[in-house]
């Protein structure tokens, strides 16, 4: 999904429907901020639904932050920053763009259309343009209906999800992935060629490809953390509650193990039965 | 006050009216009575504006009198108004870092003007959002950074020049970029300058020689702008040098003057527009200064003004034009007092101060004619007549010309967009380059250490960019003078205690601010204050949440996320 630009209106043609979306966006300090006040300057009106969070740079935006707008059960979230090459920080913007990359793949392993978080570009001079996004992004987050509506889950079951894409959100694993790939992968635009330890570049394909066994794995993890995280249940009763085969969950668990973020706790006469923290 | 005490969270939000430009659109009572209701809330106040004097000294004594530790201003832009807000809370005693801009303004009442109820709720909204931050804040100090004692210049036009000259006088190293191969923009083309009738030649070559006898302003003629890099007090300005040798230069300085100037709009297909016998009044300057012989033996001249101005496309004036043409208008009737000079205007002739008005009076005592024209009724130019419908008389009248001249607005480049976004200065929708306020910093942008004068930021007469390019000078040398602006600390810290070493943050840090050194306690990330700019990057990238972004930590901006609903 991209904003076209051409031929969007900043008129708000649906607000006298009944859902009104619920937008936050994080706009940074140098552009897309300075954009928003221009269309106030200008008077450009556009739709009432966002709430704004000012950041210095887009790359402050923590893909946890994004997420907890998820949890909270907000239908869509706009992150928006200096054009390329514009960035107040050289080229902060161009972390940012692989943070919201992984956001959306975690979306889309938790079940969240991934429309519902957009990130582009708007320069100090674009009042007009901001208006026009705004009200685009708006009408495009009407369409997929309140948090949970085009997804055909219950809200509240999807918030919890979120959740759980947010403690995926945390493990360094993502983190590392997100923040490493300009190194490894290279990013012409800023002239950064990409090298791993043994000074080769790797492909963008073969890291998508890593990237996303990694969601899947770090999101099952982060599921299975707040399955145990106050009953403690055995691999069997977790197989069956996250419908996955008993052997991948004691995999998993033996690496939260491992990593010191779930316990075994014992009791006489009973199934072993983890815990998690 | 005391403030040893922060724990106990005190917040006072003070709601501004901006006279109409909030009130006007959003329940500011409303507002207040709900903001009331926030958690450790204990005082609130509606101003008329806040950034008044008695706005202020409201602030000042809420929190004197209310023992406040937090302090909220829901108004404006803090792009603007943050620094004012900053400094009264420091003097009345509190921590400028606990205070909070809401921006209900830009961000709600100017966007929203027919939504009242909505509008309102939202403003509800981004107050407790605000709330919800302030309480997280923590006092801080200022950082002192050393500033750059050279200035950039961007264009060599009257403007540009007087601001380099009146720099180069006080001391300062300038440099000033042209892009063209001469200096002297607009007024090249130009022969006399109202209202006095100067020679725009004098004028010009007066001011080159004065830039020129100053070693310490450096002039580049055809080079132009190409990156800029850094912030107040420390730009790195790359500069593309096409002649006499091509090449690249990087030069360092503190702030930067914008003076990039407009052109003439050149009315292609307006009024028969061709360029010889119908031309604009640049071009017919440019004969007055040249072929005066020539000019005198024609016998019908016509103006007409607001030619591509003040319409759909373009809806401002132009201001300078109407003087323009009654300039011209009398200068070809002093070369040959007989001939009949007709000045076809729109609805008004902008003539302001009295030597302006005594030049329109004199204009008329020597016979110019002003007839009005009425935008639903455009004059119609054939090949020998204008035919225009006077007001006055009820019927069309037929002008004859021999040279027909058409008064067309100053417009900006269209590349000024570029210099915009290499600056992240906002223009204008008629790309105009925009100040910070209009009447309180007119002559900076929001972004400290970049200034703009001249025709760059609307059409002016020489006068008035000379007097904006002393005043921009003024304000840029007040960093340079100091020889140190403090900016806020927005730094990253790392908790050593955390921190796993795993240099993911030094590697998503753009400016190599962050190193992995050795500690007693092993190997730890540590920041180089000096050289973080505040992105936060690092603290989006750290795995152990051992990243502490000053002012932007991840507790507040959590915590405005989670307020986003009620
Ligand atoms: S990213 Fe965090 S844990 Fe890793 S080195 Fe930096 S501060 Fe330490
Ligand atoms: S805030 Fe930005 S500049 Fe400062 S250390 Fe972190 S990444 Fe570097
Ligand atoms: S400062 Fe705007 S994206 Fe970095």
């Amino acid at each position: 999904m991209r904003f076209p630009d051409e031929g969007v209106s900043i008129k708000d043609e649906g607000s006298k429907t009944e859902f009104s979306p619920k937008i936050l966006s994080f706009l940074c300090n140098w552009c897309s901020y300075a954009g928003a006040d221009l269309a106030g300057v200008s008077r450009f009106q556009y739709p009432t639904n966002t709430r704004v969070i000012r950041v210095m740079c887009s790359a402050r935006v923590d893909p946890i932050m994004i997420l907890e707008g998820f949890v909270q059960g907000l239908d869509g979230i706009l992150v928006l920053g200096c054009h390329l090459g514009d960035c107040h920080y050289i080229h902060g913007n161009y972390f940012t763009i692989k943070r919201v990359k992984l956001t959306h793949k975690l979306l889309k392993q938790a079940g969240i259309h991934q429309d519902r978080l957009y990130l582009d570009w708007v320069s100090a001079a674009e009042g007009e343009r901001y208006a026009k996004m705004i009200a685009w992004f708006i009408d495009e987050v009407r369409k997929l209906g309140p948090f949970g509506e085009v997804e055909g889950i219950d809200a509240e079951e999807l918030k919890e999800r979120a959740k759980v894409a947010q403690g995926a959100a945390r493990s360094d694993k993502l983190r590392w992935l997100a923040g490493k790939e300009i190194d490894l992968c290279g990013e012409e635009r800023i002239g950064i060629q990409g090298k791993n330890v043994y000074g080769e570049q790797v492909s963008k394909e073969d890291y998508d490809i890593l990237m996303n066994e990694n969601v899947l794995n770090e999101y099952t993890r982060s599921g299975i953390i707040s399955l145990i995280r106050e009953n403690p249940l055995s691999i069997k009763e977790i197989a069956s509650k996250l419908k996955m085969c008993p052997a991948e969950v004691l995999q998993h668990i033996s690496i939260l193990e491992h990593a010191g973020v779930v316990f075994l706790t014992e009791e006489e006469g009973r199934t072993p039965r983890y815990i998690g923290v | 006050m005391d403030q040893s005490n922060l724990l106990e969270k005190r917040v006072g939000v003070f709601i501004c009216h901006c006279g109409t430009n909030i009130g006007g659109f959003l329940d500011v009572e409303d507002i207040e009575e709900y903001t009331k209701g926030l958690p450790d809330v204990v005082f609130t106040q509606r101003n008329l504006y806040t950034c008044s004097e008695e706005g202020l000294s409201q602030i000042k004594n809420g929190i004197k009198e209310h023992n406040l530790n937090r302090v909220i201003v829901a108004s404006c832009t803090p792009r603007t108004h943050e620094p004012l807000f900053k400094r009264v809370c420091s003097e009345a005693g509190l921590n400028p870092y606990l205070f909070n801009f809401v921006n209900i303004r830009e961000h709600c009442s100017w966007v929203h003007m027919h939504e009242r109820k909505q509008a309102t709720k939202k403003a509800k909204d981004l107050i407790r959002m605000g709330v919800a931050r302030v309480r997280l804040l923590e006092p801080e100090e200022d950082i002192e950074i050393d500033v750059e004692p050279a200035c950039l210049v961007i264009g060599g036009g009257i403007a540009g020049l007087t601001a380099s000259t009146s720099l180069a006088k006080r001391g300062f190293k300038v440099v000033l970029v042209e892009r063209d191969a001469t200096l002297g923009g607009l007024l090249r083309d130009l022969y006399k300058l109202y209202p006095i009738c100067e020679d725009a030649t004098n004028v010009l070559e007066g001011r080159k020689r004065e830039g020129e006898s100053y070693p310490n302003l450096e002039i580049l003629t055809s080079s132009e702008v190409k990156e800029i890099k850094g912030f107040v007090g420390n730009y790195e300005v790359t500069v593309d040098i096409q002649y006499p040798r091509h090449g690249i230069r990087i030069i360092k300085v503190g702030v930067i003057i914008v003076a990039t100037g407009a052109k003439v709009l050149i009315p292609e297909g307006l009024y028969g527009y061709d360029g010889k016998r119908i031309i604009t009044q640049l071009e017919l300057e440019k004969r007055l200064k040249e072929e005066r012989e020539k000019l005198k033996r024609l016998n019908n001249i016509v103006m007409i003004q607001c030619v591509g101005a003040r319409g759909d496309k373009r809806a401002y004036c132009s201001k300078v034009c109407c003087m323009v043409a009654i300039k011209n208008a009398t200068l070809i009737s002093r070369l040959n007092p007989e001939a009949k000079i007709y000045i076809i205007y729109r609805d008004i002739i902008q003539v302001h101060g009295t030597e302006y008005e005594d030049y329109y009076r004199e204009a008329r005592d020597a016979g110019i004619l002003f007839v009005r024209y009425h935008p639903e009724n455009e004059p119609v130019v054939s090949d020998e007549y204008v035919k225009i419908y006077d007001e006055m008389l009820g019927e069309d009248i037929l002008i004859p010309y021999d040279l027909l001249v058409l008064s067309t607005p100053l417009v900006s480049w269209e590349d000024a967009s570029n210099l915009a976004k290499m600056l992240k200065v906002p223009l204008d929708e008629n790309r105009f380059f925009l100040e910070a306020h209009v009447k309180l910093r007119p002559l900076d942008f929001a972004t400290d250490g970049i200034y703009v004068c001249g025709t760059c930021h609307w059409p002016v007469s020489v006068p008035e960019a000379v007097s904006q390019a002393l005043g921009a000078a003024a304000r840029a040398s007040i960093p340079m003078a100091n020889k140190k602006v403090r900016v806020e600390s927005i730094i990253s810290e790392v908790d050593k205690d955390k921190c796993i070493a795993c240099g993911l943050c030094a590697s998503v840090c753009p400016y190599k601010a962050i190193e992995i050194k050795k500690t007693e306690g092993g190997k730890k990330a540590e920041v180089i204050s000096a050289s973080c700019k505040g992105c936060g990057s690092c603290g989006a990238s750290c795995p152990m949440s051992a990243i502490t972004m000053h002012q932007f930590t991840d507790e507040q901006i959590l915590s405005q996320v989670k307020a986003v609903l009620p």
